[in-house]
């Protein structure tokens, strides 16, 4: 008998939670403990020693947490997966366990702006240096390789930019170097884009977003493929005894999902940005009806960029999803949606932008994505406001551009506060 | 080499001797780590290692054996832990003593070794961990946040 291929709408409720061996317990009981008692002193060293499973420290690992990890695993078609306490905490602990100083990465320069500070300002403090480059041309990727380069690292579907990245190209210039390809996914979240399945070796998630879904927890998770060649030479802290965890060989030990070990012992439980197991439980509860929400997000965004598209009040309109976007047959070979986010511009420029945002009754004025509600704001003077103007070009960030995160409220409402608040913005009313 | 997860259920419910082929007494090295695990969980251990065979040297209390042959009880499965091109000839050891499972682990895929064992109906599993493979159906793995392919409702064992 051949194993069943479940579909992702079965994942997203199944995978990673079989009913609780201790009580039976059908949904996911939350394990609100720091810490696990051991057996002997015999377990105790087996557990340390990781020559046997379990839990020892929430720090570490946690049975509700691992449910979460598993199952956006799963999701990505990935081996395995590590949460952390914010999607940040999982792209800092992704590069930090690749990475170390005197290394070099290449990265998209259309990323999240805290991605650019983390990647231009506190990993540059670490001696990790970073070029980055126009994330549209794969050429740009490779032209930037230099032989210290350990990672190129960029979005899927960038935020705010909405760039979409030729995942397979930009695999292909990382495997010629012999380093991973990393993807930050939140923006499509796991049911839009699957980047492993093009090449990619690592995904970073802010949970916070589509995962989790209802505006409520941050977390993030990274995915490892299990299909990265780590021996290569260019990886000794997979290979060589690891001082930080008394000698084991991270990649000779557990194999495909050596990475995702190693990430766990070595920056999870060292820098200790661990998820809280209420924090796993809330975003779960998302991941269940993530293939529903997500299919909503698509449709309702592609209604408002739709609207904006045709009114004379928009300057301009920027949704990936729209057939003339310039890259909108990239996204439909890579993606099954363009995700609930799009940006435009107001007639009127940065001020009649303010007016719009200000304008708004429904729709919220607040720096998240992927909430259930309307979310809108300015990026250049909030979530990009460390970059400087050339930065927040390559960000892809126009002074005048809003940001909205399409919401799943009923789209006759959410057009209805869009064109009130745009006659609010270029006072037409 | 895609396994199905009811073979692999198959072989770990009804193989419980395992002779374990370059075992380490080095207790980092991990075919000491996988035996350890797999000797908790209620598996009788066999290590073969002629470096430390003779003079009634053990390896996790066991009596350690220079080869497959030297054994002096049937067992039913052997998990190598040596390099790829090494394989072979312990491919024929171990059927010679009546094995009915090969085990080769992480690394190590000697396809002609595999062969030997399926064309005489009999299981071989390449490149894999048999500690990885039982932690991941009987439980444990998906503590770590590894994809296990699981998909029960069915009440988890306890460990």
């Amino acid at each position: 008998m051949s194993d069943h291929q479940f579909q992702p709408a079965t994942l997203s409720i199944h995978a990673g939670q079989i009913p609780d061996s201790a009580t039976g317990a059908r949904a996911l009981p939350i394990y609100q403990t720091t810490s696990f008692v051991f057996d002997s002193a015999e377990h105790a060293a087996a557990l340390f020693n990781l020559q046997t499973f379990g839990n020892v420290y929430s720090r570490l690992s946690n049975p509700t947490v691992a449910v979460l990890e598993e199952r956006v695993a799963a999701l990505e078609g990935g081996r395995a997966g590590v949460a952390s306490a914010s999607g940040m905490a999982a792209e800092a602990m992704a590069l930090m366990t690749i990475a170390q100083a005197g290394d070099h990465i290449v990265a998209a320069g259309s990323l999240y702006g805290g991605s650019v500070t983390m990647l231009a300002v506190s990993l540059k403090k670490f001696g990790i240096e970073t070029t980055f480059v126009d994330a549209t041309d794969p050429s740009a990727f490779a032209a930037a390789m230099r032989p210290n380069t350990r990672a190129i690292f960029a979005e899927s579907l960038g935020n705010p930019s909405l760039v979409v990245l030729d995942i397979a190209a930009v695999a292909d210039v990382a495997h010629a170097h012999g380093v991973p390809l990393v993807i930050d996914n939140t923006v499509p979240s796991p049911m839009l884009c699957n980047p492993i399945k093009f090449g990619a070796d690592i995904v970073v998630h802010s949970a916070t977003k589509y995962l989790g879904g209802h505006g409520t927890t941050l977390g993030g998770v990274v995915v490892e493929s299990g299909q990265f060649p780590w021996d290569n030479g260019k990886f000794p802290g997979m290979t060589e005894p690891s001082p930080g965890y008394h000698g084991v060989r991270f990649y000779e030990t557990f194999g495909d999902f050596g990475f995702t070990m190693r990430c766990r012992m070595e920056s999870l439980r060292v820098f200790g940005a661990s998820l809280s197991p209420t924090s796993a439980w809330q975003i779960l509860q998302g991941v269940e009806t993530l293939p529903l929400r997500m299919v909503q997000h698509c449709a309702n965004a592609l209604a408002v960029a739709n609207y904006l598209q045709l009114d004379p009040r928009v300057a301009w309109v920027n949704y990936p999803g729209l057939p003339d976007h310039p890259q909108h047959d990239l996204l439909q070979r890579q993606m099954s949606g363009a995700s609930g986010l799009l940006s435009f511009g107001v007639v009127g420029g940065l001020s009649a932008g303010i007016r719009f945002i200000e304008g708004a009754q429904m729709m919220s004025h607040l720096v998240n994505i992927g909430d259930t509600r309307t979310l809108i704001s300015h990026p250049a003077s909030t979530t990009h406001r460390q970059l400087d103007a050339a930065q927040q070009l390559s960000a892809g960030v126009l002074p005048d551009m809003v940001r909205i995160s399409v919401g799943l409220e009923h789209i006759d409402d959410i057009l209805w506060d869009v064109d009130q608040a745009l006659n609010a913005a270029t006072d037409r009313s | 080499m895609s396994v199905e997860l009811t073979t692999l259920r198959r072989i770990l419910t009804n193989q419980r001797t395992i002779a374990v082929v370059g075992l380490s007494a080095d207790w980092h090295r991990p075919s000491y780590f996988a035996s350890k695990y797999m000797q908790a969980h209620g598996y009788r251990i066999v290590p073969v290692n002629p470096r430390y065979a003779g003079s009634g040297q053990t390896i996790l209390g066991e009596t350690c054996y220079g080869a497959l042959a030297d054994i002096p009880f049937p067992v039913q499965m052997v998990d190598v832990f040596r390099r790829t091109e090494e394989v072979l000839p312990i491919a024929e050891q171990a059927l010679a003593i009546g094995a009915r499972c090969l085990w080769q682990q992480l690394g190590v895929m000697n396809a002609e070794a595999s062969a030997l064992f399926q064309g005489k109906g009999l299981d071989a599993i390449d490149n894999r961990c048999v500690k990885i493979e039982h932690a991941r159906l009987f439980g444990g793995l998906n503590w770590v946040g590894v994809n296990t392919g699981v998909i029960s409702a069915k009440r988890a064992p306890n460990h």
